[in-house]
């Protein structure tokens, strides 16, 4: 009797670093087996899965910048205005006439250049912290993007960048249906989402970049070269900002000037319900992923069940703070001994 | 292994001056390889400074260092862990949200190339973290368990594992027992007299008398920024190393 009582145990605790691993994706997949009960006949059509993918593409993006940075154990709020003035400079790219690949690089190149700006200012107006830096930036770049554009919208792009947030990829050969496409945002966010994946996970840099987020002494005593890594990170983050630009421009076919507002709040959201630590050092790319997905698909299903809007920012609020009591609760039995 | 007679580290009329401040005046140090060379006075007395300048972080204002009899002129810690000389910090220079392996490695991790593509090893880095510890006879579960896991004195070497775990010749400790309980300073102690067995030279700056007359072979004092006093271990005792401290021969 007493020696399955221990057995049975000790694969509990066995279980702890399983559970912190991959516990977000077990979430996740009871909320898509609950609202498929929901929703039997709509939730899991071909349909509505590619449009949840399409409403989360250029989120996930924000979600994913922030997330190296809140690894450095830094913040970034200024993500959505990044997106922002990138998204106006390249419908004023657009308008000009210029060639197609020159509007779509312009907005990665914008928000990467953005990004270093926080990163500089971080590293050398030794700011007490990126929360300052990033928030004087949530309103610079924003009303840069304002000034640039006379706050109005700008509409009408070309094809080629259409297709980056709204291609559809047939599948007809596969003998699907023909509304069975498969998204170009879809295959846009798993090869960000991948290489994102081998680059924090599988080279030094990445490694150095938890390091910093555990340890910026230990990082320094080990040569790393922290405010580089620093620049790097804010500069990268401001790149998949950019990226968010380009992808929203395709989905809306327009630059608005409220594009991305509060943005950067869902974005840090994503990170948290996933398992990033502000505290730094801690978090996955798959947790950032079921993040993104699970507030993408908390506002799907509800819209499905015609529950209001109102209803969802209470709900979201909700999960925050589910997920990391939870979080609280799983390091309380990880530290027992 | 004996103490051998050659000098490995050699610093000679080292001086450092903080504005007015005279934090060292022409003070001269020698470490032999396999030695334990303890370093004690009082706060102030320019220990952590000297051993600052000996391990690249500062830059002395006057003086001269002999690796191996060979001038050196150190612009970065780099400078000096290429040299073969490392120092474990006081505060344990490790990231607790990294496993051991990656702890030992970080910063000088060993890659793997596809092409342009740099991946980590984490195979090599298992391995010769392993072997690495193995060597010292430091026993954790694995080399993949999170330092934030370990204890106070595994933590501690772990830091003395990452700092020998290039070759080096010249260990530099801070205080390597401050922190720790009491049942775990013994086995930090077994540590150093390891490396000193496997000709790794160990200085070390300590309060505790009790440790500095467990492991080391020669001691010496500083008092107000100059050398006051030095004696192989044999021929002294705590209490003319405590008077040494006070200022009293």
């Amino acid at each position: 009797m007493e020696i399955k009582e221990i057995n049975k145990e000790s694969l509990f605790l066995k279980s702890i670093p399983y559970f912190e691993k991959y516990g977000i994706l077990i979430v996740l997949i009871i909320m898509i087996v609950g609202l498929h009960f929901l929703q039997p006949e709509v939730f899991l059509s071909w349909r509505n899965i590619t449009n949840i993918f399409k409403q989360v593409s250029w989120q996930s993006m924000l979600a994913l910048g922030v997330f190296i940075v809140i690894v450095t154990a830094g913040i970034d709020l200024s993500v959505g205005s990044i997106m922002m003035l990138s998204l106006m400079v390249l419908a004023i790219t657009a308008k000009s006439g210029a060639e197609w690949y020159i509007v779509v690089l312009i907005p990665l190149i914008l928000g990467m250049l953005c990004g270093m700006f926080n990163g500089l200012g971080i590293v050398f107006l030794r700011m007490p912290h990126p929360f300052i830096m990033t928030l004087g930036t949530l309103y610079i770049f924003r009303g840069a993007g304002n000034l640039i554009s006379g706050g109005s919208p700008i509409s009408g792009f070309t094809d080629e960048v259409r297709f980056i947030g709204n291609g559809r990829i047939d599948l007809t050969w596969l003998g699907l249906d023909e509304t069975q496409y498969l998204p170009v945002s879809v295959i846009l966010i798993a090869s960000v989402f991948f290489s994102m994946w081998l680059f924090l996970n599988h080279s030094r840099t990445g490694k150095w970049i938890y390091a910093i987020g555990g340890n910026p002494n230990a990082a320094r005593a080990a040569g790393i070269n922290v405010d580089k890594i620093l620049v790097i990170v804010y500069s990268l983050c401001g790149l998949l900002s950019g990226f968010g630009a380009l992808i929203l421009a395709g989905r809306a076919d327009s630059g608005y000037p409220n594009a991305g507002l509060n943005a950067e709040l869902d974005a840090i959201a994503a990170c948290i319900i996933g398992g990033a630590s502000f505290f730094g050092g801690r978090g996955t790319v798959l947790g950032v992923f079921a993040g993104v997905m699970i507030m993408g698909i908390l506002r799907n299903g509800l819209n499905l069940m015609d529950v209001s809007a109102f209803w969802q920012q209470v709900f979201i609020g909700a999960i925050i703070v589910i997920a990391v009591y939870i979080d609280v609760l799983r390091k309380d039995l990880g530290t027992r001994k | 292994m004996t103490i051998s007679n050659k000098i490995i580290l050699e610093a000679k009329n080292i001086s450092k001056y903080f504005g007015t401040i005279t934090a060292l005046e022409n003070v001269n140090l020698t470490v032999r390889e396999g030695e334990c060379l303890g370093v004690v006075g009082d706060n102030g007395a320019g220990k952590s400074t000297l051993m600052k300048i000996l391990s690249g972080l500062y830059k002395p204002s006057k003086g001269e260092m002999y690796f191996y009899g060979k001038k050196e002129v150190l612009e970065s810690p780099r400078d000096s862990q290429n040299l073969g000389l490392e120092m474990v910090y006081q505060d344990l220079a490790l990231a607790g949200n990294l496993p051991i392996g990656e702890n030992i490695f970080l910063g000088r991790e060993p890659i793997k190339s596809f092409s342009f593509l740099k991946l980590l090893d984490y195979k090599k880095i298992k391995e010769l973290s392993e072997a690495h510890l193995d060597k010292l006879k430091i026993h954790v579960k694995s080399s993949d368990q999170k330092v934030e896991e370990l204890s106070g004195g595994q933590r501690q070497a772990i830091a003395i594992a990452r700092a020998t775990a290039f070759n080096s010749k010249v260990v530099i400790m801070d205080e390597p027992t401050a922190a720790l309980a009491i049942k775990e300073v013994s086995k930090v102690l077994d540590l150093i007299n390891g490396l000193k067995k496997i000709g790794v030279s160990v200085i070390i700056i300590s309060h505790r008398m009790d440790d500095i007359f467990a492991v080391c072979d020669r001691i010496t004092a500083l008092f107000q920024g100059t050398n006051f006093a030095e004696a192989e271990l044999s021929k002294t005792s705590k209490d003319e190393v405590i008077g040494w401290i006070m200022g009293k021969k």
